[in-house]
């Protein structure tokens, strides 16, 4: 588990998996309704012209946060 | 005897839901609002054979705790009118995350049927879904619909029926999944003490509100408090678990919750019940594709500038006729009554004050319908959120959402929105904050109704870059309504920004019947407005400039200088001799009249009283009369200006009459205009306006507040601009 990583150090097109959520409160809850939960499979399709926020792709769907959101959730490269 | 059956539609936004939900009532839905809450409240009828049902649309919703208004309405609908059954739209390609809330309904007992929906998606994207494993596992009724086409709704239908039918006069079960070793004995003892004590055990199970409590949802403990003492108890032993998980594994029971949720989602989808086959062909796939070029650095922001150009043109160039023939119905109506009623009060209040009024008003309905479409379009084609997504980071460095982008542009972002709609699509909004924000910017938009002033005065004063000015107008509404919002997050509004993490639904091409549903329901919005408080107001604002008479030895002395005017006419006519001259003369001594009576009014008198405070802005009694009924109604500012310029009735399409007695006035400059111009476009919102926003603020204080710090701001901005223009 030493890999893991900010997601915000994610590229466009990169793959990863949640390895933690961080994120407590209201930005916690809403990150894990929208199943970012440790395990979920996710790659970077995009960020927003002014590189922020950035777009997730998950199983079916995708989602869209932002950076200093991102920073609540640690990843690891697959 | 056929009995009614209470079903409740839930679902994850872009589940297809809302489409479910037409499908299923056909056109007999009513739309309206919770009470108290400005979430959508739709209700719709249809039967099923003998059963009649009666279908209740919960907002669309992730999860049920009470982070959002959508969800506290979904449960509190779930918990207290006791649906006998609820249907679950999900969205088979993302069955993962759909089922969450599922999981959550199932919790509370609700007897559940699954309706799989999009599954001919799911299909093309090689995705194969066992219903009948899933189904077993579960132990509900699962069915496999496409809302888009119908296929499915039928046989959902009978699912429900049976369902309603087998769970009728049973207790609810609530579904119970293990929470793992340190969340279990908690639990265990919460429910303990919750059954001992009867805690809100006749609305929701026990089990449900132990969850709850773990979860910490301030609803539920909050009204644990309320109700019994033993919720202190309660509290301490969340409490207990909490300092236990955070030591222990650096984690806290809300989040080993919805990790055991999806733990349990993921066992289930593990036992065969989902093959991805394919995972190439997939729709959210061919989005991604989408919006490589639509959210694209460079080529993102100009289709975003190209399509909003578009929408301006659009509604334009389409609605002209359209609007030409509300015109000229209206003219047909005041000619008739004109023709038809003796001269009097009765008919300057029909004529002036309800046919004028209104007319006013309902002839910008097509331009609001084909605006309206056209936001439609882009919200349920799902590129709305991409502009959210694209403007965030703009629009969060003014303490705004990216979600703020559609009440700005329905406001009149795009020059002829509408406030009223604008401040109600507000309503997308989360956080109370940035939503507060949003809701007092928003009326600084160039509204419809403010067109009319601008095409007005930009005619007379700026002959020369009449377009560019428009356009001018509408950036500095933008740019205000930035500033100021900025101030306000900094101030009086202060606070933590909302998270973004939203959804990006796939391009779908929307249903006709989805943009025929949602255009009409806001045009309605609209036509309501016209028909009630502007027909209100109208009447106020006639009998205000029309009381109190004129005193009877003014009139007489005007009716005197008529009356040798009218026989110099006569004999003039007699003799042959040209009796234009005269005829002018007699014109303006009838104008002479009619700004005398109009100074002698109520409203003559407010604007006369108003002049000390609103020289310094350039303003005389004429314009102040114009804007205090443009607080009523911005469409009523020309017609006023007219009245007060003693032309009657001024159509605000065609001012020309108007247009010149204003350029002859040595009051107006064009510092005067420039600054008129500001005012208009940045003082209190109309009276609809601010009701809009008390109902979705939830306060007259914010209301207020709108009304009173917008027109200081214009007040400010009116008089550095006359100011400035004085010294130069």
């Amino acid at each position: 588990m030493s890999n893991a990583i900010p997601m915000r150090e994610l590229k466009v097109g990169e793959k990863a998996k949640v390895v933690a959520i961080t994120a407590i409160g209201e930005l916690g809850r809403r990150i894990r309704d929208m199943g970012l939960v440790p395990g979920a499979a996710l790659e970077v399709v995009g960020r927003a012209p002014l590189k922020d926020p950035v777009a997730l792709r998950l199983t079916g769907f995708t989602l869209s946060l932002r950076n200093n959101e991102a920073d609540y959730i640690a990843v690891e490269r697959v | 005897m056929s009995k009614e059956i209470k079903v409740a539609l839930a679902g994850n936004p872009n589940s297809g839901k809302t489409t479910a939900f037409n499908a299923i009532t056909g056109a007999r839905q009513h739309v309206g609002n919770y009470p108290g809450i400005t979430v959508d409240k739709k209700e719709g009828f249809t039967s099923v054979g003998e059963n009649k049902i009666h279908l209740i649309d919960l907002p669309g919703t992730y999860s049920l705790t009470a982070y959002t208004m959508e969800e506290i309405v979904a449960r509190n609908v779930v918990a207290d009118q006791r649906p006998d059954v609820v249907i679950d739209v999900l969205n088979a390609g993302a069955l993962e995350r759909n089922l969450y809330l599922a999981i959550q309904l199932m919790e509370m007992g609700a007897p559940l049927v699954l309706a799989l929906n999009m599954m001919d998606e799911a299909n093309k994207q090689g995705m194969k879904i066992d219903l009948a494993k899933l189904s077993e596992l579960l132990n509900v009724p699962v069915v496999e619909t496409v809302a888009r086409t119908g296929d499915g709704i039928p046989s959902l239908m009978e699912a429900t029926v049976k369902c309603a039918a087998e769970n009728q006069g049973k207790k609810w079960e609530p579904l119970s999944i293990s929470y793992g070793p340190d969340l279990d004995p908690a639990l265990d003892k919460l429910i303990a003490l919750i059954e001992e004590n009867n805690v809100l055990t006749d609305r929701y199970p026990a089990r449900w509100t132990a969850i709850k409590y773990l979860e910490s949802d301030d609803e539920i403990i909050q009204l644990g408090r309320e109700m019994h003492p033993v919720s202190a108890e309660l509290e301490e032993i969340v409490k207990d678990v909490s300092k236990h998980l955070e030591s222990t594994l650096a984690t806290y029971p809300e989040a080993v919750i919805a990790d055991y949720r999806y733990g349990f989602i993921t066992s289930i989808i593990r036992q065969g019940v989902v093959t991805r086959l394919d995972a190439t062909a997939d729709r959210v796939a061919l989005s991604d594709k989408i919006d490589r070029v639509v959210t694209h650095r460079f080529l993102g922001p100009l289709i975003m500038f190209g399509i909003m150009y578009l929408i301006y043109q659009i509604t334009f160039t389409f609605s002209e006729i359209p609007v030409g023939w509300f015109e000229n119905f209206f003219g047909w109506l005041g000619g008739i009554a004109d023709a038809n009623m003796s001269e009097g009060l009765l008919k300057s209040l029909i004529v002036s004050g309800v046919i004028d009024g209104v007319g006013g008003v309902m002839g910008f309905v097509p331009l609001i319908m084909f605006m309206f479409l056209q936001i439609a379009l882009l919200e349920d084609s799902g590129y709305m959120a991409r502009v959210a997504y694209m403007l965030d980071r703009v629009f969060r460095f003014f303490g705004l959402h990216g979600c703020s982008v559609m009440p700005f542009i329905v406001s009149g972002g795009i020059a002829g929105g509408c406030a009223v709609p604008g401040v109600m699509a507000a309503r997308t909004l989360r956080s109370p904050k940035e939503k507060l924000a949003t809701l007092i910017t928003a009326p600084f938009m160039a509204c419809g109704a403010k067109l009319p002033v601008f095409l007005l005065f930009v005619g007379i004063f700026f002959k020369e870059h009449q377009a560019m000015v428009m356009f001018l107008l509408t950036m500095v509404a933008w740019a205000c309504a930035l500033i100021v919002s900025k101030i306000l997050r900094n101030t009086v509004i202060k606070g933590e920004s909302t998270p973004f993490v939203m959804e990006l639904p796939p391009y779908r091409f929307p249903t006709m019947r989805g943009l025929f549903i949602h255009t009409w329901e806001r045009t309605w919005q609209y036509i309501k407005k016209a028909g009630t408080v502007i027909l209100a107001i109208s009447i106020l604002i006639w009998a205000a400039m029309t009381f109190p008479n004129l005193p009877a030895d003014q009139v007489a002395a005007f009716d005197a200088q008529k009356t040798v005017v009218q026989e110099q006419i006569d004999s003039a006519n007699a003799s042959g001799a040209p009796a234009a001259e005269l005829e002018e003369k007699l014109a303006m001594i009838e104008n002479d009249e009619a700004e005398a009576t109009l100074k002698n009014s109520y409203a003559g008198s407010i604007g006369v009283a108003l002049e000390p405070v609103m020289r310094p802005a350039g303003f005389d009694w004429r314009t102040n009369i114009a804007l205090v009924g443009g607080f009523a109604a911005k469409e009523v500012i020309v017609s006023t200006l007219g009245t007060a310029y003693s032309l009657g009735d001024v159509d605000p399409e065609d001012a020309a009459p108007l247009a010149e007695r204003i350029a002859q006035d040595p009051n107006w400059t064009p510092s005067t205009a420039i600054a008129f111009l500001l005012f208009v476009l940045l003082y209190a919102p109309c009276f609809v306006t601010v009701v809009a926003i008390k109902q979705e603020a939830g306060s007259w204080k914010w209301a207020l507040f709108s009304v009173v710090f917008n027109t200081g701001l214009a007040y400010i901005v009116a008089v550095a601009v006359v100011q400035i223009g004085k010294l130069l």
